[in-house]
């Protein structure tokens, strides 16, 4: 039978990724949850600290707020570089593209620490607006949340642009110019019918750049000034300096069923398949 | 259309004077003037590259014009962004906006005017109606055929009463038969509704039979203009006889002159010509343009006073009619159609057949 002999063909293909999709994150994941109901002593008594740390709470909701924060500001600057981006002539795109995949390849401890050298208190930023008479003392830019969204946002912006880019490239401009012929302003024009038609590729910027603020450790811990911590660095502490590795790997077991969790609830009111390209 | 009738009391008149649309060096519309009666039904016809679509698109407001004026009503509307025109529209493509549902596309431009929704279902209602589409109000246009996005479309042009309704090739997507009954429907709400309708089409057959005036365009230019059958019957320049239906081209020497008809020599045989309005004019050289259904065909020499032997190449039958293709000896290949159920002729190739035309049938034209 012809079918049986192609199936078998089939699951030889894919066998290479399947297998290291087992190897690599899924015996790993598996392993993360184990320790996280053993270690210390056997049992749910880690997952109870989230209910009942204060400390926790704490981390928790400084992560969701500032990841939030970084999201919301990450989109709208994105949505304006991409919105420039589909509407300047070939070669300027091109232009723009390189330098958003510059920074982008940059490392972001580089990153982190030209952010600090820019916002601190005797930064560049500072001196410039104190030269010019705008302020008399310095402005509290890094060591702290206002630091950390800005070090974030600049590191976000690319996997906001290129999912916004990639969507709003599509829209055909005769709907803008309908909404132009029937009567409608330049404003009315791209509320009404531009922003809804870019809904796709706002969500899954808004995903992208949610999930990875998550996961966020090393531009929070620089440009923090350890003030701020994030459940991310609080794990990396868990994991290599107080060696409570039962606490860790319950954070980390949590924070990824927040984001099944998240795009669950997301996918209830989208289609997340076409939000991420496949029709 | 005539005075009295609801369309010369409603529509706007507009007129375009030596109008010009430049890209780098290159006219795309070339000092272009224009005037639209109040009401009436105007095509602007051409082939791709003629700038029929770049006359829409300033009329509409989304081309700036490199030189000239429009005028609506005598009010210069030149720099007018297109939201402030109070145009209708109806896209090549409808352009439905995919996000909305039929009732929603439809009360987008009464929205942007200020109206909500409640207060617009009446006039939403309507406009549906008018277009045969009451019973899909709360569809997607994804969920909708072509001919029915094309009715939403012009529904949602009309429904804010615009002073000229637009359409830029709105029939083109359509299949054959369904144009046909969009043509019946679009003329028949040109009628009711009293709007100037401006429509661009490349389709001579949509523009020949919704139109009240033509306007055939070539290079940015006009060729010529004026009512459907006038067009048809006089054409000008052989572009326009052969853009506007079909026709044979007769290349020939003047040879006599009459109070108003010739004799020219076309391949070695005199025939006879009726004069055109310039007919003192005519000289030398001359090209005379023949309808292929103009043509008399018999088995015999027929008593017109043009006759000229051939053999049949190539025939088509189309039910209604069979379309010919003669081998002559003096003037090469000429078309000839005949209704199919009275032909004289026995259509099989290799026959041998006489062509007939009177001197009236025929017109001259010019070769620009």
């Amino acid at each position: 039978m012809g079918g049986s002999s192609q199936q078998f063909r089939y699951w030889m293909l894919i066998l290479p990724a399947v297998a290291l999709m087992l190897i690599f994150y899924v015996f790993p994941l598996i392993q993360v949850l184990w320790i996280s109901v053993t270690e210390p002593v056997p049992g749910l008594g880690n997952y109870e600290e989230l209910f009942t740390s204060d400390f926790l709470h704490k981390i928790w909701w400084t992560t969701a707020r500032i990841c939030l924060l970084t999201t919301a500001l990450t989109v709208v600057l994105g949505y304006v570089v991409a919105f420039a981006m589909a509407h300047v002539e070939r070669q300027q795109m091109t232009m723009m593209m390189f330098c958003i995949l510059l920074t982008f390849w940059l490392s972001v401890l580089v990153r982190a620490f030209a952010w600090v050298m820019l916002l601190r208190t005797q930064g560049t930023i500072n001196e410039f607006l104190q030269f010019i008479g705008l302020i008399d003392r310095p402005l509290r830019l890094a060591r702290n949340e206002i630091g950390v969204v800005i070090g974030m946002v600049h590191f976000m912006l690319p996997l906001a642009i290129l999912p916004i880019y990639a969507n709003i490239r599509t829209i055909d401009a005769k709907y803008v110019s309908a909404a132009r012929g029937l009567g409608g302003s330049a404003i009315q024009a791209f509320l009404w019918v531009y922003l809804p038609l870019s809904r796709p590729g706002i969500i899954a910027a808004c995903m992208l750049v949610f999930v990875f603020s998550l996961g966020f450790f090393i531009t929070p811990a620089i440009l923090g000034g350890g003030k701020v911590v994030m459940i991310s660095e609080y794990i990396r502490v868990a994991f290599e300096e107080t060696l409570l590795w039962g606490k860790a790997t319950m954070l980390s077991s949590s924070l990824l069923f927040g984001v099944f969790l998240l795009l669950a609830i997301v996918g209830r009111f989208v289609d997340l398949r076409r939000v991420f390209g496949s029709s | 259309m005539p005075e009295g009738t609801p369309g010369a009391r409603s529509g706007h008149a507009l007129s375009l004077r030596n109008l010009s649309k430049y890209y780098g060096a290159t006219a795309a519309v070339d000092g272009v003037d224009l005037d639209v009666p109040r009401g009436s039904f105007l095509t602007l016809l051409g082939p791709s590259g003629s700038g029929k679509t770049t006359i829409l698109m300033a009329i509409a407001g989304f081309v700036e014009p490199s030189g000239g004026s429009i005028l609506l009503d005598d009010k210069d509307i030149t720099r007018l962004p297109p939201d402030k025109r109070n145009f209708g529209m109806v896209f090549q493509g409808y352009a439905l906006f995919p996000h909305m549902t039929v009732a929603d596309n439809i009360w987008f431009p009464l929205k942007v005017r200020g109206v909500s929704k409640a207060d617009a279902s009446t006039k939403i209602k309507n406009a549906l109606e008018l277009v045969q589409m009451g019973h899909l109000a709360e569809r997607f246009p994804s969920q909708l055929s072509g001919g029915q996005q094309q009715r939403v479309a012009l529904a949602r042009a009309i429904v804010f009463e615009p002073d000229l309704l637009l359409l830029d090739e709105p029939l083109s997507a359509l299949d054959k038969k369904l144009r046909a009954d969009l043509q019946w429907e679009l003329k028949s709400l040109h009628q009711r509704l009293g709007t100037t309708f401006i429509y661009v089409t490349h389709d001579q057959e949509e523009a020949l039979s919704m139109s009240d005036n033509i306007v055939i365009l070539r290079d940015g230019q006009i060729e010529q203009e004026g009512v459907p059958g006038d067009l048809y019957e006089k054409p000008a320049t052989k572009f326009v006889a052969d853009f506007l239906g079909k026709s044979n081209f007769l290349q020939g020497k003047l040879a006599t002159k009459q109070a108003d008809t010739f004799a020219y020599v076309c391949g070695g045989q005199t025939l006879v010509q009726k004069g055109a309005p310039d007919h003192a004019k005519v000289t030398g050289d001359i090209l005379i343009a023949l309808r292929p259904e103009k043509i008399t065909l018999t088995p015999q020499r027929p008593s017109t006073t043009n006759a000229v032997a051939g053999r049949i190449t190539a025939f088509n039958y189309y039910g209604s009619a069979y379309h010919f293709q003669v081998g002559t000896e003096a003037m090469g290949e000429l078309i000839a159609t005949a209704p199919a159920w009275t032909c004289a002729v026995e259509p099989s190739i290799g026959n041998e057949i006489w062509l007939g035309w009177e001197p009236d049938a025929s017109v001259v034209v010019r070769d620009r």
